[in-house]
């Protein structure tokens, strides 16, 4: 599905390409800086210690959350600049994508990219021969994954819209909703393999982040739509 | 090198060199007979190829995606105009520059991961004599940085010996020379890519077939490159050899040497095309002087380029291949803008001065649009396709790479847009790919090994 919004909303105007682009790139070096803290914390402690090891993974992933927030912030301010410079090149004075297309494309453009990271290995290894949790873990494994992946995607998207909406409008609430949410999320996943755990509450939370931008979008909701309806 | 190209001729010019690239790589297969004898001719190609690839690059993408764009972007009237169209339709030339790129490193990576032969090691060029395998890491370290400055110095000579020629007007050879690397590079190494696909999904084909094939695949790709031809049949072969060049640099270079040399090659380029006195920088400026357009077999363009009359005269002489290798070189290193409306030749990095009568004829057709030097894209698909074969977290290497070598893209086209000038489009993104690769594979991979066995999300 994230793949179907990226041809049909994006593929068609370079300039959200870019901004996709660059928002996967933002994404990536966040999993880079945090991985960096991670491994560091990790060669510096004893391998053998199980549960330091996992005290650690809990710490790294919620470090990594903070820090994916944190460079979400920074394309913010990245693309407030590029359209003051895209108003001023384009001819008539106005931009030629607005701030909340950006929050759109910015949102999927994380969202791809961490679903990527999440996946491909596993589709990679789908493909080889193998049993589904023959040591005993669950045998849902991939579907649980996929699913799981698809429900990040989306709340990546919508992250972004309220992200940027809330930097726009200065409510630092919205923004702490959103880190909250982000947080949340990532916290379930530890209930896994017990997916009741994890799966319901994200898909939840998910539709709620939906109906929260959708509203935010308001008007220009009936945009987006006719965009999509009237796409060539 | 990426050049705002007005003209997109040079597409020709390329092969070329390219074939002159490609006598030289053959030598290091035992296995293939032809390339035992070809080995010698093959050297010298495979350095031209190398070095009209660098240049061919964008231009043969140019073709196919700029028929669309290029319409609205002929700006010869006002400079203001021109400017203003250039930054709008920036994001469009950045997507035109994409698509090829983008193309030619999913060809690489889909050859390395489904074909074995690509990643054997089966020798290596004369290009990098010393061997990887040795007891230690100092050793070996020493014996990567060897290959690499051995490597560099026969660019440099190569470079040099094609801007002299240019300089000199001694076209019919640089043509000759063009002619044989493409020619080169379409046949040989072509025939070898589709024995290692049938050998690897075990399909059987018969001899006549596959002369056939490989014939008609030839001729056509000759005549598009150095003639005229639809702009996307142009650029798909533009695609087609650089990612078979790349798949014979990954084959080819040994480990290290690969990254050392990936490392020195943005340096080489940086300085060929920003100093004064760099190889490249003379070889737009004379292009640029005498209105010419570099060699299209060196350069993929986005644009449309109605190169009716540029037609390069016949090759003459078969020319020694190493002469093509510069010229690549150079190619690579052009990026200009559009803003010189004037001398719209694509100083991609071809020298090309084969055609100067009908350039002027051409530069009243020429639609904008950016040219790359095939160089880049080889180099690019070469670092992503290293990515592919070495690395052990597999694909997100591999996708990493590709992101940062997009973002470099898309950074040097944005300072293209700035600048104005012919500049080199390898060292941001060369870099930024190097920085990702090591990494992803050092740091990230662990950590997201460790994520997925948990099945924890972040």
């Amino acid at each position: 599905p994230a793949f179907g919004l990226f041809i049909f909303t994006i593929a068609r105007d370079p300039l959200r390409i870019i901004i996709l682009i660059a928002g996967a790139f933002f994404w990536l070096v966040s999993l880079l800086l945090s991985s960096l803290i991670w491994f560091i914390a990790v060669k510096a402690s004893d391998p053998q210690d199980e549960r330091l090891q996992k005290g650690l993974l809990i710490f790294g992933v919620m470090f990594s959350v903070l820090l994916q927030e944190a460079f979400r912030f920074l394309y913010y301010k990245l693309l407030r600049k590029a359209i003051e410079g895209l108003v001023a090149l384009s001819e008539d004075g106005c931009s030629p994508i607005s701030i909340q297309q950006m929050a759109y494309v910015a949102g999927v453009g994380f969202g791809l990219m961490s679903g990527a990271f999440s996946m491909i290995n596993l589709l990679a290894d789908a493909l080889g021969p193998g049993t589904v949790g023959i040591h005993g873990d669950s045998q849902l494994y991939f579907l649980t994954s996929a699913f799981m992946t698809m429900v990040l995607i989306f709340l990546h998207t919508f992250w972004g819209i309220l992200f940027f909406h809330g930097c726009e409008h200065r409510r630092w609430w919205e923004i702490a909703a959103v880190v909250i949410m982000h947080l949340t999320v990532s916290g379930l996943s530890f209930c896994n393999p017990l997916y009741v755990g994890s799966l319901v509450p994200s898909y939840l939370l998910m539709v709620a982040a939906a109906a929260w931008a959708y509203l935010l979008s308001g008007g220009s909701a009936q945009n987006l739509r006719r965009f999509l309806l009237c796409k060539c | 090198m990426i050049t705002f190209m007005n003209n997109s001729d040079s597409e020709e010019e390329p092969c070329n060199e390219r074939t002159s690239l490609m006598s030289a790589e053959s030598p290091p297969v035992p296995s293939y007979q032809d390339s035992l004898q070809a080995s010698e001719a093959g050297e010298a190609h495979a350095h031209r190829k190398r070095r009209a690839g660098r240049s061919r690059g964008p231009n043969n993408i140019a073709g196919g995606e700029m028929s669309g764009s290029g319409v609205p972007v002929r700006e010869s009237a006002l400079e203001n105009e021109e400017e203003e169209l250039t930054l709008k339709y920036g994001a469009k030339h950045v997507i035109m520059l994409f698509v090829p790129v983008t193309l030619c490193m999913i060809v690489v990576v889909a050859t390395i991961k489904s074909v074995r032969f690509y990643t054997e090691k089966n020798g290596q060029l004369i290009y990098t004599p010393f061997s990887e395998d040795t007891p230690s890491v100092g050793q070996r370290l020493l014996n990567s940085v060897l290959n690499t400055i051995v490597m560099i110095s026969v660019i440099i000579v190569m470079t040099m010996f094609l801007v002299l020629l240019y300089k000199y007007r001694c076209y019919k050879f640089i043509h000759g020379w063009l002619i044989l690397s493409s020619l080169m590079l379409l046949f040989l190494f072509t025939y070898i890519y589709l024995g290692e696909i049938l050998k690897t999904y075990n399909l059987a084909m018969d001899y006549p077939t596959l002369f056939i094939v490989i014939w008609n695949f030839g001729a056509v790709g000759m005549i598009c490159i150095h003639w005229k031809g639809p702009l996307q049949l142009q650029q798909a072969y533009l695609i087609m050899i650089s990612a078979l060049m790349a798949l014979v640099f990954i084959k080819y270079l040994p480990e290290w040497s690969a990254w050392v040399i990936l490392g020195a090659i943005s340096i080489y380029d940086l300085m060929a095309v920003l100093c004064p006195k760099g190889p490249l920088r003379m070889l737009v400026e004379t292009a640029q002087e005498r209105n010419e357009p570099i060699f299209p077999a060196l350069i993929y363009s986005s644009a449309m380029m109605w190169t009716v009359g540029m037609a390069k005269p016949d090759t003459a002489a078969r020319g020694p291949s190493q002469q093509i290798w510069d010229a690549a070189e150079d190619e690579r290193e052009h990026l200009r803008s559009p803003s010189h409306a004037e001398s719209q030749m694509s100083e991609t990095r071809s020298p090309v001065p084969t055609c100067p009568i009908t350039s002027l004829e051409e530069l009243e057709e020429e639609e904008r649009g950016v040219k790359l030097g095939l160089g880049d894209f080889i180099f690019y698909s070469v670092l992503v396709g290293k990515a592919a074969a070495t690395a052990s977290g597999d694909w997100n290497t591999t996708l990493a790479c590709f992101v940062a070598i997009l973002i470099g893209l898309c950074l040097t086209l944005l300072l293209l847009a700035v600048f104005k000038k012919a500049l080199p489009a390898l060292p941001i993104s060369i870099t930024f790919g190097l920085i990702f690769y090591f990494s992803t594979d050092n740091l990230v991979r662990p950590f997201m090994d460790t994520l997925a066995s948990h099945q924890l999300y972040i």
